[in-house]
């Protein structure tokens, strides 16, 4: 394999792990600098080792991949193993999920400084580090799982953190429940994968995959949907994006680091990592494609009605989320990879500076009670800023490079096509105009935080009940009276530097039409290229064994994207700035020129503003449909045909048939004398006469 | 004149059925008793006759015992009847019934 | 004749036994009692057994059942009435007897050719036979048994004591 010394990539889960383990048990009694300390160390130290490798990355002979000695599962012919693996993908993971993890963990210190719950809270967080890279690092499907089920978990406590608020609970009931539903496809998937490949390692895999592709055939499809139902359960699409929104109910820090950055990211980084899967399936590319597409248009609609600043950013979330599916979906890999990056960087930003806004204005997250902030807090202002024009893909900020290579390579793509490419392009000035609604709403005009008091109004439907931050659990006015202030300082510092990489995160990924090198992509091509070697081979196969085999092979291979066009490239970049220039325009004309603009407009369709606000009724049609039905077949055929019927009352027969024969029985024990001779009598005479004619029948 | 001894068995078991009889027919304790000593009379005939047939006196020892034991019992018995009389002033057996279940 | 003593004796048995079961009182019913054990002695007289017999009218008849004659005058028995007795009894032990009986009979009068003949005076048993067993072979068994009359006397005398 290599030659060099070990690169203990163990102790990049294990460090957070023991974070962990050290601030659960004995956190409750530990001064709150301490628990910082601890949770700060066991993240600061994996990022400290992933970058000495990537200093080290050119003399490593990858893929790298760690054993261990003792195998996990060694069941007949089937072996599961611990082992890690480490290649261009695994090191850019590593970088997003320590690099983002660290600094969200110091935002958190200033964050949740107040909170009680201070050690469990970075305890989670730990466990939800030790859960990730452990995905990260997984050298098979079965130890990616637990990561998998393991950050889901993860995210169930951290949503659930204030658990004494009942819609905290739920969310994080929800969250759990609609993941365990996507987990039970990553399931079957792996049973496929076992009983056809006999392994879950993606080595094994992969190289079936290449050398044999068409013997592999409908399995692959087959395997490929199955671990798409898991990706969309854990990256929020549709059908099961329901629990994103709600997750909001979590602390904004969570929001960050989870649902913005790194957990949601696991799905598409599953893609990523099984792309010979899909490359082998362009029915299952497809699918990932329309998905995608649909999911970014539907969660951008959404957002445009949204009133809680979070809720906004959560389903700008999904519908990001949607535009990694489709870059899959083209089968341009190294795009979502892209993408997922600058993702991290501009909506844990987003984020993060959502919560400095909400502990500036001590607790409120309405949009409609803020405005002004501008000079209030100025750092967050133009940290988010930086934020706002990355996701609307501005150039030259990073968001419009990998939104931009999403686009085009979606539009050439034979599984995405024109169509998606379009809807893309729709969305993208969607996002562009509830982005800078945001922006406006939150920063610019007069300060509105007594506005709705004094109005009378009541909450609007989008509205969710507001973060218990400190001790009060409802907005009284005498919050609000406070002037708003900034952050601390050890807030601010995360937001910078994740400001700093909105602006120059995307710089390494310039395509050649618009004068860069494309570094990116050629970072991770070697990751990523398992399919050219096969074609080239499959070439030379076909100049020996004749055109039939050669038919049968090109039908199986998925077509190879044709050169990019410079010019045609340049082109469409110009459209994507166009349309987030218009976005841009919309939001300005509504939302600061002329603000009863919108409400004119809401008035005059009513039935549309309705239906996004109640964002399109598939909470409630999920909850007629599925929940509903659920609950009552639980209560009526399981609990009380089955475990009260059938179940208690078989015991009860048991029980029942014991004590009637004995009461049946007691009746012979009447204390009358008489009754008791007769017993005898007919006692002996029975014996007698089995005496008698048993011996004569013998 | 020769007598089977199985008819001296036979006269010993319808002695046997009539005590049987009368235990399970009568109600007042001392005629229970009295079938009871009937039983038992009804049995050393039996044995006697088998020590006839088997010319071994063991058969009569047994029936020695036998009588001894019938007296004892019936001293202690009769003297659990007055018992009994005295507590609940009937000869009923079917009054004397409060070891029921 | 010895069959005619037999039979007649046997016949006098059962009369007493069955008077036993239909008299209403019971002084009655120890009466006839006393008629089937005097019976009964001259009945193992014609087998043989002297001893027994004479051991017979003096401990059963002439004594038990003097103590059960006293016991009925002491309590005053009278005659019974009619109360609602055990269906139990009557559903269950009489057909259990009628088999009992029915079975007996028949066991005994097909094994009639496996058992000997008696003839009067065949064998009588010596009553130094008897008490030569009794009182060398079984002489732990007799002292027991002492004990335990000794045992019922008390326990009678417990019993049947007045209460002071």
């Amino acid at each position: 394999m290599n030659d060099l010394p070990s690169l203990h990539l163990w102790l990049i889960p294990l460090l957070p792990c023991l974070g962990f383990l050290l601030n659960g048990l004995l956190g409750r009694r530990m001064p709150k600098k301490l628990i910082s300390a601890i949770a700060l160390l066991c993240t600061a130290l994996p990022l400290a080792q992933v970058a000495w490798i990537a200093s080290r990355f050119h003399s490593l002979s990858v893929p790298y991949i760690e054993r261990f000695a003792t195998p996990w599962i060694a069941a007949g012919a089937f072996r599961a193993s611990f082992d890690l693996v480490f290649d261009q993908l695994t090191l850019v993971m590593l970088l997003v999920v320590t690099g983002v993890g660290f600094l969200i963990h110091v935002y958190s210190v200033g964050y949740m400084a107040e909170e009680e719950g201070y050690w469990r809270f970075f305890a989670y967080l730990n466990l939800f580090m030790f859960f990730m890279l452990t995905l990260v690092l997984a050298e098979n499907f079965l130890l990616m799982f637990v990561g998998w089920e393991g950050v889901g978990l993860a995210s169930y406590l951290l949503i659930g953190f204030y658990f004494k608020r009942k819609s905290a609970a739920d969310a994080g009931k929800k969250a759990f429940i609609v993941n365990r539903i996507g987990d039970f496809g990553f399931l079957l998937a792996m049973f496929l994968m076992i009983s056809h490949f006999g392994s879950l390692s993606f080595s094994n895999i992969f190289a079936a995959i290449a050398q044999h592709p068409e013997i592999h055939g409908g399995f692959v499809t087959a395997i490929a949907l199955l671990l798409l139902l898991g990706a969309v359960g854990k990256s929020a699409q549709i059908p099961l994006y329901v629990w994103l929104p709600d997750a909001m109910e979590g602390p904004t820090p969570v929001s960050a680091l989870i649902h913005a950055a790194t957990m949601v990211t696991a799905g598409v980084y599953m893609i990523v990592r099984a792309h010979i899967l899909f490359e082998h399936s362009p029915f299952a590319l497809g699918v990932v494609a329309i998905i995608g597409t649909a999911t970014a248009i539907l969660a951008a609609t959404i957002a445009v009605v949204q009133n809680d600043i979070k809720r906004v950013l959560a389903y700008s979330t999904v519908s990001q989320l949607g535009y990694m599916f489709l870059a899959c979906g083209a089968a341009a890999f190294s795009a979502a990879i892209f993408h997922l990056v600058t993702h991290a960087f501009f909506k844990g930003l987003l984020f993060l500076a959502a919560g400095s806004v909400i502990h500036a204005l001590g607790g409120e997250q309405d949009m409609r009670r803020m405005g002004g902030l501008r000079k209030a807090v100025p750092v967050t202002f133009w940290t988010m800023t930086a934020a706002v024009f990355a996701i609307s893909g501005l150039p030259p900020f990073s968001g419009f490079f990998s939104k931009d290579a999403i686009l085009y390579q979606s539009y050439l793509s034979p599984t995405a096509g024109h169509a998606l490419w379009l809807v893309g392009l729709i969305t993208a000035a969607i996002t562009a105009f509830y982005m800078f609604r945001l922006w406006y709403m939150t920063f610019f005009g007069q300060s509105r935080a007594h506005a709705l008091e004094e109005a009378g109004s009541e909450h609007a439907i989008g509205t969710h009940a507001v973060e218990t931050h400190g001790a009060a659990q409802t907005l009284a006015p005498a919050h609000a009276a406070h002037a708003p202030h900034e952050s601390p300082w050890i807030m601010l510092v995360p937001l910078i530097l994740l400001g700093v990489l909105s602006v120059a995160g995307g710089w390494i990924g310039i395509p050649q039409a618009l004068g860069g090198h494309d570094q990116f992509a050629r970072f991770l091509d070697p990751a990523l290229s398992g399919r050219r070697h096969s074609f080239e081979e499959l070439s030379i196969q076909m100049n020996v064994e004749g055109p039939a085999a050669a038919a049968a092979a090109s039908a199986m291979q998925p077509s190879v994207p044709p050169t990019p066009n410079p010019s045609q490239e340049r082109l469409f970049s110009l459209l994507s700035v166009i349309a987030a220039l218009s976005g841009w325009f919309f939001a300005d004309l509504f939302y600061r020129r002329k603000p009863g603009l919108a409400g004119r407009w809401v008035e005059n369709a009513r039935g549309i503003y309705s239906l996004l606000v109640h964002k399109y009724w598939i909470d409630e049609l999920y909850s007629a449909v599925i929940v509903k039905p659920t609950l009552w077949s639980s209560r009526y055929l399981l609990r009380s045909a089955v475990d009260r019927g059938i179940i208690d009352g078989g015991g009860q027969l048991a029980a029942g048939s014991a004590r009637g024969l004995g009461a049946l029985v007691q009746r012979v024990q009447s204390g009358n004398i008489r009754s008791y001779a007769g017993w005898l009598a007919i006692g002996a005479a029975a014996m007698l006469l089995l005496a008698h004619f048993g011996f004569v029948l013998h | 004149m020769t007598v089977p001894l199985a008819y001296y068995l036979v006269l010993s078991a319808v002695l046997f059925s009539i005590g049987v009889a009368t235990f399970l027919i009568r109600r007042n304790i001392i005629t229970v008793f009295l079938a009871i000593e009937l039983m038992l009379n009804a049995v050393n005939l039996a044995f006697v006759t088998f020590a006839h047939q088997w010319r071994m006196v063991n058969g009569q020892i047994f029936v020695f015992f036998v009588m001894v034991v019938a007296a004892a019992e019936a001293a202690v018995g009769l003297a659990i009847i007055i018992t009994i009389f005295r507590a609940r002033n009937t000869l009923n057996i079917d009054q004397v019934d409060l070891m029921k279940l | 004749m010895y069959l005619a003593l037999f039979i007649f004796f046997a016949v006098l048995c059962v009369a007493g036994a069955l008077n036993l079961l239909l008299q209403r009182h019971p002084i009655n019913s120890a009466l006839s009692l006393i008629v089937v054990m005097t019976s009964l002695a001259v009945l193992y007289l014609l087998l043989g057994a002297q001893f027994l017999a004479a051991v017979q009218v003096i401990v059963y008849s002439g004594a038990i059942m003097v103590l059960f004659t006293f016991v009925i005058m002491l309590l005053n028995a009278g005659r019974e009435e009619h109360t609602r007795g055990s269906r139990a009894a009557f559903l269950v032990g009489i057909p259990g007897a009628a088999v009992l009986l029915a079975l007996l009979v028949q066991i005994f009068l097909s094994a009639r050719g496996h058992l000997a003949q008696a003839r009067l005076g065949e064998y009588v048993t010596a009553t130094h036979t008897l008490s030569a067993v009794l009182f060398r072979d079984l002489l732990l068994p007799f002292e027991v048994t002492s004990v335990l009359i000794l045992i019922a006397i008390l326990g009678a005398v417990a019993l049947a004591r007045k209460e002071p």
